[in-house]
């Protein structure tokens, strides 16, 4: 069946909702997911969204445009990093009129709360700038992205937005550098559809599945990102892979860092609050990548509670009443999961892989590039998680994930609406949607030798093992060979069951080729990457290297195999420092 | 330890009606009943579908009946069961599209009836709109709702009557009328004031037993109850 929309956009969290309402306004608009709007995984973030209001104590743009490139390692382009914290305020009030719930101050005015490596300037009695932490998260308890993912939802059925949803997204159609539609298959019924469009949007998320342990959902198999990459479309940063400090033990769920924004402690097995001999001046409240070292030192020297691999956060001195108001999601986690009462006891926490800093390279606009060179690719747009701008360079702040996605959908939304006026549709190749309607066929025809399952345990156990936090040249080495042969085990995976209707074992089989496709670009990335730079961390080049590698990486699917291109990081009034706090 | 999964299958493409199939495989204690049903499918049978996202009670794909209760299956643990023979079916009172998957459709047909989104006759001002903490506090448990289903689901009142809005859609409602920030309140009201609406609800409380999120959704319609006798024509 073919579909004709002005638009498609594929991915109905908070980029591809907020793009929709933009662009559904005027033109003619479909939305694609592989789930019901409502269960995309910005839903999931919990502790806020970042913007310098300075609802409860001043606060300054410019402080939060440095927090952010510092916290990016400098690895962020600050052209963009300006532009997206200079939109800020205005989309959380614009969000605000949609009717987002977001808590409030005495004074009525959206609340704020701290985060890691949000910071102000506090000039000292000696006359010395010090740096401490800042109240600009806005949040709505701990469920600001569920409550902001729920809003944009509703004014798109104000806006009569019309959802293709459970409709698994298999590849894009893209013919001369220009992008005309994609190709998806509705699980309902296992048929192949075609969505002719002027243009389409990916607002597809993240990849954090390929590992074990991690705070992402089961619908986070970076599809997009590997979509695009078969489609001949680069990767840029993909080693980039943040390690949220606080997941819950051991799966890994998200535990807000909102939990320390309130006061929270991390404690070793000697009840030592570690982070003073890691970041004495910001404590709990250092950014992700730090943090999550630090804890992930402590376990590996011995100091994990009962010598496992967790150590705790403790919030007990915080009491119940400020529990119950500022962080009930997250109490309520920690008695079903782990069985333990956060207002008497301690949660118990380890690094959990969490937010993926690289993606689908992109301009300010939200134009996909086509190389590193900066050419773009025409009617072919994306953001959110999935892009890569870079906002958040080697290291993204808590909060600024959220604002990422408004903002970027916002602005990609604006330049879609001048990008659909001024376009025509381009005719469809004549082999469109040819590879994957045979793909379906081979696989609903032939019994394959592998269990998919094995598969996914393996790629997902030795990504956490040898590709996480510390890495080094030998443990590289070594995943970048167990995903060439689990890539080549993949090719006879077996569909044991071959209905059409809601056939989701083979939705997870695509998901698993996602995975084995782009895993194996995170790990050239971070083999090429000989240094230490946010969260990709080098163990056997133990320092940043701003001389050769103050640049993004390019990756390019070729004949030959993976292709690695660089690109300089754009620098405009900051100049890379060390980065202590 | 050893659990057996009891669970209701049906394939449109094979089946006339639903069969009953046990699976019997190893787990933690502390395993949800999503990642039993993953290894069913992962180790038993592969065409065994159900949905699930974020696997911890905030997407609300995988609202489900275990144990003749509605729940989360990510939100409940082996441990919660005495005993370790587990009965799970999909959510009652909603079409059976394959095994634990049911067609939503209508539940959110009903969403959409009570103009789920903010209504607003003012302008608003530059900065955000003022809202006190006590204003904000009445909307506090109803913006909560994950639209799993569990309570619509789970009512004799829409079982009985298809037609019934159900407690999802109504505490949208709610959550809207009792936004200090909204302005359409009689609108709405008009909406759900009626047979198939708000009077439809019997207070049997079930919604309150099964919500995921706890919210006490029978409270929050008998506020929409008091208000809809207390209005002036």
């Amino acid at each position: 069946m073919i579909h004709k929309y002005d638009l498609v956009i594929v991915g109905a969290g908070l980029a591809g909702l907020r793009a929709a309402v933009e662009t559904s306004k005027y033109s003619d608009v479909a939305v694609i997911s592989k789930l019901f709007p409502t269960r995309s995984h910005s839903g999931a973030a919990q502790g806020g969204i970042a913007a310098a209001l300075g609802n409860e104590e001043s606060d300054k743009i410019e402080w939060h445009i440095f927090d952010t490139v510092k916290g990016s390692d400098y690895l962020g382009d600050q052209n963009a990093i300006e532009m997206m914290i200079n939109e800020a305020p205005e989309v959380i009030y614009e969000l605000e009129h949609m009717g987002v719930p977001f808590s409030r101050t005495k004074e009525g005015r959206i609340a704020q709360r701290k985060f890691g490596g949000h910071t102000k300037e506090v000039i000292g009695e000696d006359g010395k700038i010090t740096r401490k932490p800042v109240l600009r998260a806005c949040y709505s308890a701990d469920r600001t992205g569920h409550v902001i993912l729920h809003t944009l939802y509703e004014q798109c059925v104000k806006q009569n937005v019309r959802f293709f949803s459970e409709y698994f997204t298999l590849s894009l159609i893209l013919q001369d550098d220009i992008c005309r539609g994609i190709v998806a298959f509705n699980l309902l019924d296992g048929e192949i559809h075609i969505f002719h469009s002027k243009a389409v949007m990916f607002g597809t998320g993240g990849y954090g599945r390929a590992y074990k342990i991690t705070s992402n959902a089961y619908a986070n198999s970076g599809d997009g990102v590997a979509i695009a990459y078969r489609a001949g479309i680069p990767l840029e940063d993909m080693e980039f892979v943040q390690f949220h400090p606080t997941g819950l033990y051991p799966l890994g769920i998200l535990v807000t860092e909102g939990a320390r924004g309130e006061g929270g402690y991390l404690k070793n097995k000697d009840g030592e609050r570690f982070m003073k001999n890691y970041a004495p001046t910001v404590m709990e409240l250092a950014p992700r990548d730090m943090v999550t070292r630090s804890i992930q030192t402590e376990i590996n020297e011995g100091r994990g509670i009962d010598g496992k691999d967790y150590v705790n956060l403790d919030l007990t001195h915080l009491g119940a009443a400020k529990l119950k108001e500022r962080l009930p999601e997250i109490t309520g986690f920690a008695k079903t999961y782990a069985g333990i009462d956060p207002v008497t006891q301690p949660i118990p926490i380890l690094p959990t892989a969490h937010y993926s800093m690289g993606g689908i390279p992109t301009d300010v606009y939200g134009n996909v590039c086509k190389d590193e060179k900066g050419n773009l690719v025409k009617g072919f747009y994306a953001a959110g998680e999935c892009a890569c701008i870079s906002v958040h360079g080697a290291n993204r702040l808590g909060t600024n994930s959220l604002l990422d996605a408004v903002v970027h959908g916002r602005r990609t939304g604006k330049a879609l609406v001048k990008y659909l006026k001024e376009t025509d549709f381009m005719p469809l190749p004549d082999d469109t949607g040819k590879n994957d309607k045979a793909y379906f066929q081979k696989m609903y025809k032939e019994t394959g030798t592998e269990n998919a399952d094995s598969i996914r345990i393996i790629l997902k156990s030795e990504m956490t093992k040898k590709c996480g936090v510390f890495r080094n040249e030998t443990d590289l080495k070594e995943i970048l060979e167990i995903v060439h042969q689990l890539r080549e085990r993949f090719k006879n995976v077996n569909l044991s069951g071959k209905g059409k209707v809601f056939n989701t074992e083979l939705m997870e089989i695509i998901e698993l080729g996602n995975l084995l496709e782009f895993s194996e670009v995170i790990i050239l990335g971070a083999l090429a990457r000989t240094e230490c730079r946010g969260a990709h961390w080098r163990i056997d080049h133990p320092k940043r290297d701003d001389e050769n590698w103050l640049k993004h990486t390019f990756a390019f699917k070729t004949d030959k195999g993976t292709e690695l291109k660089y690109r300089p990081v754009i620098i405009t009034n900051y100049q890379p420092q060390e980065r202590k706090y | 330890m050893k659990v057996t999964l009891s669970i209701l299958r049906y394939d449109p493409e094979k089946d006339i009606k639903p069969v009953r199939k046990d699976y019997t495989i190893e787990a933690e204690p502390t395993d949800r009943i999503l990642d039993c049903l993953d290894k069913v499918k992962w180790q038993h049978d592969g065409s065994l579908a159900y949905r699930r996202s974020c696997s911890h009670g905030i997407c609300g794909s995988d609202a489900m009946m275990i144990n003749g209760k509605n729940q989360l299956a990510c939100q409940i643990l082996v441990q919660d069961f005495k005993k370790k023979y587990i009965k799970i079916d999909p959510l009652p009172g909603l079409p059976i599209i394959k095994d634990l998957i049911v067609d939503m459709t209508g539940f959110f047909q009903k969403y959409d009836i009570v103009k789920p989104y903010l209504i607003s006759k003012d302008l608003p001002p530059p900065k955000e709109r003022l809202q006190s903490q006590e204003e904000r506090a009445l909307i506090d448990e109803a913006v909560n709702c994950i639209l799993c289903g569990a309570c619509t689901a789970s009512c004799p009142s829409l079982w009985t009557n298809e037609n019934y809005i159900g407690p999802a859609a109504l505490l949208k409602a709610y959550r809207f009328i009792y936004d200090s920030r909204d302005g359409a309140d009689n609108e709405r009201l008009d909406i759900i004031d009626t047979q198939d609406g708000l009077w439809r609800c019997h207070t049997i409380f079930n919604c309150v037993e099964v919500c995921p999120k706890e919210i006490n959704i029978t409270w929050h319609l008998s506020q929409l109850k008091k208000k809809c006798a207390l209005r002036e024509f």
